[in-house]
């Protein structure tokens, strides 16, 4: 190269310099870029508040948070050992605030905090309560308690309690379905696996602390394994999948890359038979997956892993600039500088065209309102854009004097002769795009694949696991949640507890089988001063229950300890969210009672949740009990909506799938108008999309009778295909009307074989998103290459001009 | 998309549901006459009752009431692990029993819980099974068992040997005529007790003969 650059002009020194210092300035951003993997990118960026609150249950909520632990093999009784013993550990852990293996660790401290707080929790406590008239219903309650089987246990607190808070603060709690036990620990439905469920301190969002927390589980399960044990271990769960598929995508993304990058180099080196040509060649290609990172690094903040490997496959496009310079600027004998010039004028201006036509596609998708599209876009024209000025700008300057390539006319004259020959197949061609049409038709219905986990890097099997822990946890199916926002936490406890009476109605006339509220453990302060303010002084309270207690079988001096703990409730303070601190209620009250985040400004909100619970085999009563939460919203101002998880889940997908495909339409409309204003003749540019569109219907009928659902990517992908196409096209229909020479026939031939290598390897990964890709883009080019050719205009068949 | 919201155990209803099986019992029928009479013998003659149908009368001595309560139902066993009692006085009141399910209903209200999440329970329960179903190594998991008395008229004692069950129950005695469980008695750690009388209705034997 040394040769080389002693010619190198003053303006083409200035280009070379502008090139490193450009690339530096990259490598400076990319140094300094975050790389993400989670798939929130692929989420949208102003949802509505319903999706809100999806989005930061999925991204933040306390499931998100949720570890799901199995224990295979070996024995009933060595996975309960492994299991307590598991447990235990993890329970000293800090990085988990809660372990349940069906183990009762907390149920002491549960007891203690309602039954020792119980005047200020129970609903019950009302003036009226600790009237004569109360006193005698609870009283002849008591009665008919202790008559009946549960007698034993009112026994024992009826002298503390005989107004019965106890007994109504049990009643309120929802007994959910429970797992099996096996030898004192949570088994799986047959009895097979021993199951936990841990939560981790970390937020789901934290990819790091979340993959800390996974290894730790696995360490300490291994530590007490015996060398003979066949007991194993499988964890799912949302951060479980989170940290896999960031494994997943780091080492697709790796081998993709670095296969890609050599199959392109092996296909290159037969064609150019030079080593100096190759490396050449790959500056376009490295300076513009450089660019590509560092502009979506600089725009969104962090690069999202997708992108990467998206970028990979890229580069087999972003290839094709440089090929097109070698190889057609190869033909004839003139001097190296005059072939430069020549290639220049002849077919620099096509190339910028091409260019130029994948550049406005792509455009489309910066508007996208979900950033891993718009990070998609955004790397595709920064990195064809910086490919493409390096071919011409940078390029030319550093090939050295006596730079050429091997020769391959021979392949040339061939592919002429093929091409010659193509015309003759336009019937046939013809009547397999009328076929393909029909099948797209045909299967219009089923072509889109509408179910936003298509997008999941999860494995199928991971996802059965998942399920049937979850089944085997009890853990609920909480598709409806009523949420209600606050300025403080009295504000929204304030609110839970007048949406909670709403829903008890709903309970109560069995429209509703359960539901949790995040007052039924830390009522408001408002209510529980309330409640201390009912309860009547000692004197009072020893005279009505004298008055109360005539004629029924108490001994008098029972109900000493009731006293003393009227009076005690009367001035003991009023329960705070610490209270509960190493109960069972404290995990319930985190995942019910949103803090505002403390990064967030100012307005930041409190927020509640009340999850409901359905009657089996029926649907809570919607239309009604959102009437029921307006009116109470319009005369408390409670601010409660009904969300129901899974229609906004697929309210999301489904506009997420509609904006990509008003985007996708919309950048090729942007083509058609590029190609309009440039070339100003219909017919061209008729001619110029016939071949590109006929290869989208063509890979779309073939995923479809391959029995691929197309998602997002697969979109992104038929994009991709006419974005390359246009290249050929417009190399076909070459302005000048005179015969394609040989020469760019067969660089053709080898940009489309790269990108064919480059986005084929992709067909081959396990992320469902580039998988997509792959799918898509590698038959589409080879099928654009081809119709192209076919439907080439006579011209450049040495024929007459149309 | 789940969330697992935390699943509030019902641990608290560990009391209620001590309480429910203190007062189970259940009973009998006809038997085969036996050279010896003993502990096993008596288990073999159980363990041919397939069914029973009685009525009880249960009372209870409280020591803050100032006299006992009594209540008064029906019950009904079908081996090997099917318990129902229903208290028809003073208060309607069902209790089911079947395999590990145990389900309570008292007027509109109903509760079901596994047996198997509570221990000390499913032991307490499993002696009363395993009394009616004549299954000694059941009973002697959990109970020191001594036998008084003769075939016309004998005494079952179970004394828990699990420190949490003795607890709660000193001692449980049942006593019967040759395979019909006659009585149930049981003396609570604190003195307190309760005693339940059992009649048969239609002794399944009888009937199918």
């Amino acid at each position: 190269m040394t040769a080389g650059m002693q010619h190198i002009s003053r303006s083409a020194k200035l280009a070379v310099m502008a090139w490193l210092a450009f690339l530096l300035a990259c490598g400076l951003i990319i140094s300094r870029s975050t790389f993400t993997t989670d798939l929130s990118a692929f989420l949208p960026r102003s949802p509505t508040a319903e999706q809100q609150l999806l989005l930061d249950q999925i991204r933040d909520g306390v499931a998100s948070r949720i570890i799901l632990v199995n224990i295979d093999g070996a024995d009933a009784k060595e996975r309960a050992q492994l299991s307590k013993q598991l447990a235990s550990r993890l329970r000293q852990d800090p990085a988990f605030v809660s372990v349940q293996n069906g183990e009762p660790v907390n149920t002491e401290q549960d007891r203690a905090y309602f039954f020792n707080n119980r005047y200020l929790l129970s609903s019950a406590v009302t003036p009226a309560r600790f009237e004569v008239a109360g006193l005698r219903d609870a009283l002849n309650e008591s009665v008919d308690l202790l008559t009946s089987p549960a007698g034993l246990m009112v026994k024992s607190i009826l002298p503390q309690d005989p107004s019965g808070e106890m007994m109504h603060l049990l009643g309120q709690l929802t007994s959910a379905k429970q797992p099996a036990l096996s030898e004192g620990v949570w088994a799986s439905r047959d009895g097979k696996r021993a199951v936990m469920l841990v939560q981790t301190k970390a937020s789901g969002a934290d990819t790091d602390a979340q993959e800390a927390a996974i290894n730790r589980i696995s360490k300490n399960f291994k530590d007490l394994q015996t060398a003979a044990s066949k007991a194993s271990l499988q964890m799912t769960g949302p951060s479980v999948f989170g940290v896999k598929a960031r494994e997943t995508i780091h080492s697709e993304v790796t081998w993709l890359s670095i296969l890609s990058t050599v199959l392109i180099a092996v296909l290159l080196l037969a064609v150019y038979r030079s080593v100096l040509a190759l490396g050449l060649g790959f500056l376009p290609v490295i300076s513009g997956a450089l660019a590509g990172i560092a502009a979506v690094s600089l725009a969104f903040g962090s690069v999202h892993g997708i992108t990467l490997g998206f970028g990979t496959a890229l580069i087999g496009e972003a290839v094709d600039y440089s090929i097109y310079l070698f190889v057609q600027s190869r033909q004839g004998t003139v001097a190296h500088a005059q072939r430069q010039t020549q290639w220049l004028k002849q077919f620099w201006p096509t190339i910028r065209l091409g260019v130029l036509t994948s550049i406005v596609g792509f455009a489309s998708l910066l508007w996208s309102g979900f950033p891993g599209l718009a990070q998609l876009g955004l790397y595709s024209i920064a990195g064809l854009i910086t490919a493409a000025l390096v071919t011409r700008f940078v390029l030319p300057h550093l090939l050295p004097q006596q730079f050429s390539i091997r020769e391959v006319s021979n392949l040339g004259m061939i592919l002429s002769k093929l091409v010659q020959k193509a015309n003759a197949i336009k019937w046939p061609a013809l009547i397999v795009i009328a076929l393909a049409t029909a099948v797209v038709v045909q299967n219009r219905q089923h072509i889109w694949n509408d179910k936003i986990s298509s997008l999941s890097p999860v494995s199928q099997t991971d996802i059965q696991l998942d399920a049937s822990l979850r089944m085997d946890t009890g853990a609920p199916d909480t598709r409806y949640i009523v949420v209600t926002t606050g300025i403080s936490r009295e504000d929204v406890l304030q609110n839970s507890e007048r949406i909670g009476n709403v829903l008890q109605t709903h309970k109560d006339e069995g429209l509703l089988a359960s539901y949790e509220a995040p007052s039924r453990y830390l009522p408001s302060l408002a209510s529980q001063k309330q409640r201390q303010a009912s309860l009547p002084d000692v004197e009072t309270l020893k005279r009505n229950l004298a008055a109360a207690s005539v004629g029924l079988p108490f001994k008098t001096d029972v109900f000493a300890p009731f006293y003393n703990a009227i009076e005690k409730a009367k001035t003991q303070p009023l329960l705070e969210a610490k209270d509960l601190v190493n109960t069972s209620m404290q995990t319930a009250l985190d995942a019910l009672l949103i803090q505002p985040n403390q990064q967030e400004q100012q307005g930041a909100r409190w927020s509640a949740l009340l999850p409901l619970t359905a009657n089996p085999n029926s649907s809570i009563d919607a239309q009604r009990l959102n009437a029921d939460l307006q009116a109470l919203n319009k005369n408390m101002n409670t601010k409660a909506i009904l969300v129901d998880m899974k229609q906004e889940s697929d309210h999301l997908y489904a506009g997420y799938l509609s904006e990509a495909i008003k985007l996708s339409v919309g950048g090729l409309l942007a083509m058609v108008v590029l190609l309009l204003a440039v070339t100003r003749s219909v017919t061209r540019v008729l001619r110029l999309m016939v071949p590109l569109l006929a290869a989208v219907i063509t890979v779309t009928a073939g995923l479809s009778l391959f029995g691929q659902q197309l998602i997002i990517l697969h979109l992104i992908g038929l994009l991709l295909v006419v974005a390359v196409g246009s290249n050929y096209a417009l190399f076909f229909d070459s302005p000048k009307r005179d015969a394609i020479s040989p020469s760019t026939l067969t660089s053709m031939l080898v940009a489309n074989m790269t990108t064919v290598a480059g986005f084929g390897l992709l067909a081959f990964s396990k992320v469902s998103i580039l998988q997509a890709m792959g799918v898509t883009v590698a038959p589409g080019v080879v099928l654009a290459l081809l119709y192209a050719a076919i439907f080439a205009p006579a011209s450049s068949q040495k024929q007459q001009p149309i | 998309m789940s969330f697992a919201f935390h699943a509030f155990r019902p641990a608290l209803y560990r009391p209620v549901l001590m309480a429910c099986t203190l007062c189970w019992s259940l009973v009998y029928a006809p038997s085969i006459q036996a050279a010896e009479w003993n502990i096993d013998q008596l288990m073999h003659g159980l363990a041919q009752i397939k069914s029973g149908h009685v009525s009880f009368v249960e009372t209870k001595t409280m020591a803050i009431l100032d006299r006992p309560l009594v209540a008064s139902g029906d019950m009904i066993y079908t081996a090997p692990d099917k318990l129902e009692k229903r208290t028809l006085k003073p208060k309607p009141e069902t209790m089911q029993i079947n395999g590990n399910q145990l389900l309570v209903e008292k007027g509109k209200q109903k509760h079901q819980v596994q047996l198997q999440d509570f221990p000390e329970l499913a032991a307490f329960i499993d002696s009363i099974r395993g009394t009616l179903a004549g299954d000694r190594k059941a009973l002697e998991r959990n109970y020191l068992l001594s036998l008084e008395g003769s075939e016309a008229s004998w005494t079952l004692q179970l004394i828990p040997t699990n420190s949490k069950m003795k607890q709660v129950v000193a001692q449980i005695r049942i006593s019967g005529v040759r395979d019909e469980v006659r009585s149930i008695s049981i003396t609570q750690a604190d003195g307190d007790s309760s005693r339940m009388l059992i009649e048969k209705i239609v002794p399944p034997k009888l009937a199918a003969q």
